[in-house]
């Protein structure tokens, strides 16, 4: 088997997941902000600032599950039945807060129920997300290239830590975009919770980041061997530098800088969960190479992939900057 | 207590599945309507086409809210419930899944952002394009999905090495044998249930008076598309049973209640099939008439049930009676379609109150057949997953009883309340009725873009969006 081919796959899941977890994190956190406004207008204008888009997000969920299926079989169908209760809670927590979107606005003046759905919807989903990752990386039992442990294995201290982890990040990328895109008391909202939820943010990163090479063997080889530990240890540096410029950001009234600086506070925080775990795909046991597809079937997606993403990423960029610009209170798209 | 994982996992995807089709169903269609009349208006400039347009909009975004939710749950249940199926069929049909979602997907998530939220923002061509793109990307996204499900029916193309199935000929696996005919039925299903439900809605309008002209123009454009589709499905159909009975015979033997192939080829329009007895209770058939359709000979013959291994069988009286379903009704359509077009021919379509009073109730109908469409090529196809090549059985994940039984538990419940109050505010849209001139601004608040929920909560209740229990806008400028 050509050995580049899972390596290839590897790269362009790990992107969707990224471009995911970036995308929607923002449209999830900002209903994860709800609770803190109880003004009917100023929800109006947090959920006007995210509509157009949190459909084409969700959609790189869909490609990071149907890319894992099509590029690594065997991972998909090890990785779903273990994380089969987080999965499927999280995927129904996301039907409820999706059609939020539209029924909120039909519903109205009787709306409420509606705001609790995409506000509790989009806290469990991304709980569930943070618990899913946590199960992922503490490991996952298989015997003969199956799930072999219990329906509630994911289920531990950490993974819940992680999940809660999620939930800050989310809100903060939503805060941050708040920030960004809108003008008057959300936007005032958006400055008051950002620097709260970046600390809790910094805090949980620095626990997980102490926490997995404590609890996970590999881990700690993998960052406290020489010679990794002279290439890697920028990465945490880094991540305190660019926390310290969004806290700076947010204090001077910047506008777009602490938003863009949160995603890459988010892309550094991933690219050390990917020194932690490469090549595995299921932690512990199976690596890229392992759970391949075909190569034949690598190829044949691969081939639309390279033609396919750029057009996806070129009209995903085009809908954006339609949209670009403040929304005024009271603004609406719907 | 004892679950049956298999059971339990074939309801769970049945259920979710079917919640999901309707949606997609009606969006394939709804988003062509939804081109063609902003087409329309471009070319013509009529306004009633806008106003249709933007109206049916509306009820677009509630239904591809519940498609698109839904389909997400299926992208992953592959994996969650069938996880032994997905590594089987991984190599062969994963990548028609991930062509779907580049293909289609995006190209609907995306462009359906300018088509709900644009109107007040872009110019119309925009628009337009928009709604094109969606409405292509809706028909792209039923093919790769036929395509996977085709090949589960009639698999192609492929080869089994150690229990796994690797692709050989990417023509032979997209293009398998009932792929053509699934896709085109489908297709047309979608067209002819979204006919129906705008000729119901119309009909609607007409019979309280209300929007007299959008009304009439709802009106012939859905008995123009019913009175051409419904008999085109019925071709459609008729060639896709053949198809099958040379690829799954023992499907059409279930559908027919056909049970040796020494029976007269009689077609039974009515009966209850008995496994036990291997026979039709209370059976009402048409002498010949079964064997003219499947073999276009009178005396043609064609295999029945006992003529397989009992355990080959589909469930025979689901596939029997959800087939009897689909075409009374697709039957049922085709006389609506001709009726409409003599009433127009008459010069009555607009005011012929038992034509009215009866469409404006079918709605339902396209959805009850596709739903039951569905059931018959599924549940035809058990006790196979993928036909000939896997078991059901030997599909499912490794996953407790307990955890299948209380996530089902949980889809039914959040379906439910998901689907009774999309259909609730489906038909408090049309309630509402058509919003008048689009650009018309609020009173008080001149030059604001209008927004069309905030338009439509001020029809039905009244009031403008900023009064009650909320502050007014201008104090929020603190």
């Amino acid at each position: 088997m050509e050995w580049y081919l899972p390596v290839i796959w590897a790269g362009l899941i790990g992107t969707a997941v990224a471009m995911y977890v970036i995308l929607d994190g923002f449209d999830l956190g900002i209903a994860i902000l709800y609770p803190f406004t109880h003004v009917e207008e100023e929800r109006d204008l947090m959920m006007s600032s995210v509509a157009p888009f949190w459909d084409g997000n969700e959609t790189w969920l869909v490609l990071g599950g149907a890319g894992l299926w099509v590029a690594f079989p065997l991972a998909y169908a090890v990785i779903m039945p273990a994380l089969y209760l987080p999965v499927i809670g999280m995927l129904l927590a996301l039907v409820l807060r999706g059609v939020s979107f539209e029924f909120r606005w039909v519903a109205k003046p009787q709306h409420r129920k509606w705001d609790i759905a995409f506000a509790g919807g989009s806290i469990v989903a991304s709980f569930l997300q943070g618990a899913i990752l946590g199960g992922l990386l503490q490991g996952i039992e298989v015997a003969d290239r199956q799930y072999a442990g219990g329906a509630f294995d994911w289920l531990t201290p950490f993974s819940v830590f992680v999940g809660l982890a999620v939930v800050a990040g989310y809100a903060l990328l939503g805060a941050t975009w708040l920030i960004m895109r809108t003008t008057g008391p959300v936007q005032e909202l958006g400055r008051s919770l950002a620097p709260k939820l970046l600390l809790a943010v910094m805090v949980a990163m620095g626990i997980i980041s102490i926490w997995t090479p404590l609890a996970i063997e590999r881990v700690a080889e993998r960052w406290f061997s020489t010679p990794n530990i002279f290439f890697l240890w920028p990465i945490p540096l880094l991540a305190v530098l660019v926390a310290y410029g969004v806290w700076r950001g947010i204090e001077r009234g910047r506008e777009a800088l602490p938003f863009v600086g949160t995603i890459v506070l988010f892309l550094l925080g991933y690219a050390g969960l990917v020194v932690s775990n490469v090549p595995y795909l299921v932690p512990p046991h199976l690596t890229f190479w392992d759970t391949a597809a075909a190569p034949a079937s690598q190829v044949f997606l691969l081939i639309g992939a390279v033609f396919l993403l750029p057009l996806v990423l070129g009209y995903t960029a085009f809908v954006y900057w339609m949209f670009r610009g403040k929304i005024a209170p009271g603004e609406g798209y719907h | 207590m004892e679950f049956d994982p298999v059971l339990l996992a074939r309801i769970q995807f049945a259920f979710t599945v079917s919640f999901h089709i309707i949606f997609p169903a009606f969006t394939i269609g709804l988003s062509a309507y939804i081109a063609v009349l902003l087409l329309m208006w471009m070319r013509t400039r009529e306004e009633k086409y806008h106003r249709l347009a933007r109206f049916w909009t509306k009820i677009f975004a509630v239904s591809f809210a519940m498609g698109v939710v839904s389909g997400i749950v299926l992208s992953y249940q592959f994996g969650t419930n069938w996880s032994r199926f997905s590594e089987f069929s991984g190599n062969v049909i994963g990548p028609l899944i991930g062509y779907e979602v580049l293909t289609a997907f995006y190209l609907e998530a995306t462009f359906l952002g300018i088509l709900l939220f644009g109107w007040n923002r872009f110019p119309p061509w925009l628009i337009t394009t928009s709604a094109v793109l969606v409405a292509i990307g809706t028909a792209i996204s039923a093919f790769w999905i036929l395509a996977a499900n085709s090949w589960m029916q009639t698999p192609a193309g492929h080869e089994i090495r150690e229990g796994i199935a690797y692709p050989v000929d990417w023509l032979q696996i997209v293009f398998n044998p009932s792929f053509i005919y699934r896709l085109a039925h489908m297709l047309n299903a979608a067209y002819l249930t979204t006919a129906v439900v705008v000729l119901a809605v119309g009909a609607r309008y007409l019979l309280a008076s209300r929007h007299e002209e959008e009304s009439r123009t709802m009106l012939r454009m859905a008995v123009g598309m019913i009175a051409v589709t419904a008999p085109l499905q019925l071709l459609i159909g008729d060639l896709h049973g053949l198809n099958t009975l040379e690829h799954q015979p023992v499907k059409v033997a279930a559908m027919e209640g056909h049970w040796s192939e020494a029976d007269p080829g009689h077609l039974v329009i009515f009966g209850i099939p008995d496994e036990e007895q291997r026979t039709n209770h209370f059976e009402i058939a048409i002498p010949y008439l079964g064997a003219l359709i499947l073999t276009h000979d009178l005396h043609g013959t064609y295999l029945g049930l006992t003529d397989f291994a009992e355990d080959e069988w589909p469930p025979v009286a689901n596939v029997f009676f959800t087939f009897r379903i689909m075409v009374g009704i697709g039957l049922l359509l085709i006389v609506v379609g001709l009726w409409g077009l003599y009433l127009w021919w008459r010069g009555r379509l607009f005011s012929d109150r038992a034509f009215l009073r009866s469409t404006s109730h079918m709605w339902p109908l396209g959805f009850i057949a596709i739903l039951a469409g569905w059931f018959v090529t599924e549940q035809g196809r058990q006790p196979w997953l993928v036909h000939g090549l896997m078991r059901t059985v030997d599909g499912i994940s490794p996953v407790p009883g307990a955890s299948v039984a209380s996530t089902l538990a949980l889809f039914v419940f959040i379906y439910g309340v998901v689907f009774t109050m999309g259909i609730y505010y489906i038909n408090r849209l049309i309630n509402r009725g058509l919003m008048g001139e689009a650009t018309k601004a609020p009173a008080g608040l001149p030059n604001r873009p209008l927004s069309a929920a905030e338009e439509a909560t001020r029809e039905a209740t009244g009031r403008e969006p900023g009064d009650g229990p909320g502050r007014p806008l201008t104090e929020l400028k603190r």
